[in-house]
């Protein structure tokens, strides 16, 4: 009994310094960001008061909805492209007596320690015309003209290339975590039973790691919707024709370069409510797979 | 016997399928150490390393530090890597020690308002921080942290997403037995915390630590937001600008990006096996 007394205020000194932080620095500004949503500003000082109209005029904007378009695509590329390639790496580097796994985990993973500046600026050098290495390749390899302007015409496949190499050793580790609940016996008596390899694979590896799958699906395509140094530094802003312009660059512009920091909180809002919304339909198709 | 021969070939075609995509993602690595070595004369003479009759057939004199000179010297990126070195240091050792201490209450305590608080952890968890970059800057503005490194540190001392894995972790490798021992022997709440909890959240540390060094070391929004001047940015900032001036000096953007790359690669090396365990704990749970 004393040593429940004497424990008193313990556990909400050892929360003080997150529930300070959450209050000031994720409370405060989630206010501030409603309040500042029905203003139009120039500059953080200076503003008047507009109602719903930044949410009106958003929803009329042809440079968001391109920036939606845009960042959906992106986003289809990790979910259909990248995370298969990391499930197929990590089924194939989880087959029993492999050797050399730790070593190929750690190279695959590796590029995760790149920043995404890093990566804009190494992919801005290496898809450039003429000069870059890319097309010198291409051009050696099969014959592709040297002057093909990935950074004008192929901006997003360009982005979403340079993601890859990023990502997948990233999902990969994820999805090999996920493969050891796979049950070893269950494959093999089905492999006795008859069944092929893509048979074993529906029957049995993919219940096994659906629910680690689900979760990888649903930060893939948060992180994707949020998409935002990658392309920004790559193009110093939003590409030839705004071709790069994603949703997060647009709030960025919006708030940081045009100065009007009660546009950028109502696309923060949107934002928000979009991720919102996929996040409880992937939980939703989640229960009902599982059901 | 036909099945061992067919495994055998399984094996092989494993192999022919990792190796190729090993090297796929080695390649950049590659061609960026190389070409940080590189003079602008020299940087489309060779995809690689200019050929010579030099060691392995390499023209090595060819090569040159000057890109990296030119850095130090004339661009100031030492200033920028101190930096870097300050901000990741400083905000992941503070984050750890918060983040740990909260969840380890969530976890280990029971008390008035325990429930809300974990629900207040899961529902910061799926505020999507765009959201916050504007309001927040307002924030900042109004507290006069603009252009401080407070105002970078302070916002990400206590990130939920933290708290939230050291909640669970503490839930799988803190017996309580063990605290109510402690307890019985006289032993403090801090110390508990301190000496049983703490080494025993070991892993944990040594990933949460890693993620969020790498973390406020790539980060480019924060600084490019917070800070303005020119002396307080760090490698993430500086290299974007670097990349505005002299977008044509491919060498000297090579150089900037190797030397930005290279810190937080030899601190994952030294602690990687921290980091993936730790990295997958959330996600198998």
């Amino acid at each position: 009994m004393t040593a429940r007394a004497r424990v008193g205020l313990a556990p909400y000194l050892f929360l003080l310094p997150f529930l300070v932080v959450f209050g000031v620095f994720v409370l405060a500004p989630l206010g501030e960001s409603v309040v500042l949503s029905t203003r139009q500003m120039f500059g953080p000082g200076a503003s008047v008061f507009v109602g719903l109209d930044n949410f009106r005029f958003l929803l009329h904007d042809p440079l968001f909805y391109k920036a939606v378009r845009n960042t959906l695509v992106f986003t289809a590329g990790s979910v259909f492209i990248q995370l298969p390639l990391a499930l197929g790496l990590a089924m194939l580097l989880n087959r029993p007596g492999l050797r050399g796994r730790y070593v190929l985990r750690l190279v695959f993973f590796s590029p995760q320690l790149v920043g995404l500046v890093f990566l804009a600026v190494m992919t801005s050098v290496i898809f450039q015309k003429r000069t870059g290495v890319l097309n010198q390749a291409l051009h050696a390899l099969v014959g592709v003209s040297l002057d093909y302007p990935w950074l004008e015409r192929q901006i997003m496949p360009t982005l979403i290339l340079a993601a890859l190499w990023m990502y997948v050793g990233f999902n990969m580790i994820y999805f090999l975590a996920a493969l050891q609940n796979v049950d070893r016996e269950l494959t093999e008596a089905a492999s006795i039973d008859g069944a092929g390899p893509g048979r074993r694979f529906l029957a049995v590896t993919l219940p096994a790691i659906a629910p680690v799958g689900g979760f990888v699906v649903l930060l893939s395509i948060l992180g994707s919707l949020q998409l935002f140094e990658l392309p920004y530094i790559l193009l110093t802003g939003s590409g030839p024709d705004n071709k790069g312009l994603t949703i997060v660059t647009y709030l960025y512009q919006s708030g940081f370069e045009t100065g009007d920091l009660g546009y950028a909180s109502a696309i923060g809002w949107v934002l928000a409510i979009l991720l919102a919304a996929l996040a409880v339909g992937q939980r939703l198709l989640a229960r009902e797979a599982r059901a | 016997m036909s099945g061992r021969r067919g495994r055998r070939w399984v094996h092989l075609l494993t192999y022919a399928v990792l190796a190729p995509a090993a090297v796929v993602t080695l390649v950049p690595f590659a061609w960026l150490l190389t070409s940080a070595f590189k003079a602008p004369q020299e940087f489309f003479g060779s995809m690689f390393l200019p050929r010579g009759d030099g060691f392995l057939g390499v023209a090595w004199d060819r090569l040159t530090t000057g890109n990296l000179t030119r850095l130090f010297r004339e661009l100031s990126i030492g200033r920028a890597m101190l930096n870097s070195l300050f901000l990741s240091s400083v905000t992941s050792v503070l984050a750890t020690l918060c983040c740990a201490a909260g969840g380890y209450a969530l976890a280990m305590y029971r008390f008035r308002g325990r429930r809300v608080l974990t629900w207040v952890v899961l529902g910061a968890l799926i505020v999507p921080p765009p959201l916050l970059l504007a309001p927040g800057y307002q924030v900042l503005y109004r507290l006069g942290l603009l252009d401080t490194y407070s105002g970078l540190i302070l916002p990400a001392m206590a990130p939920a997403f933290g708290v939230f894995l050291f909640r669970q972790a503490s839930l799988q490798s803190v017996p309580p037995q063990l605290l109510e021992a402690g307890r019985l022997d006289g032993c403090s709440e801090a110390g508990l915390f301190g000496r049983i909890a703490l080494p025993l959240l070991r892993p944990m540390t040594g990933a949460f630590l890693l993620i969020t060094f790498l973390g406020v070391w790539n980060n480019f929004i924060g600084p490019q937001i917070v800070l303005q001047s020119p002396e307080k940015q760090p490698l993430a900032v500086a290299i974007a600008q670097l990349k505005g001036v002299y977008y044509e000096d491919y060498g000297l953007l090579m150089a900037g990006t190797l030397v930005s790359i290279a810190p937080v690669a030899g601190l994952f090396l030294l602690l990687q096996k921290d980091f993936v365990s730790g990295l997958t704990l959330g996600a198998v749970k």
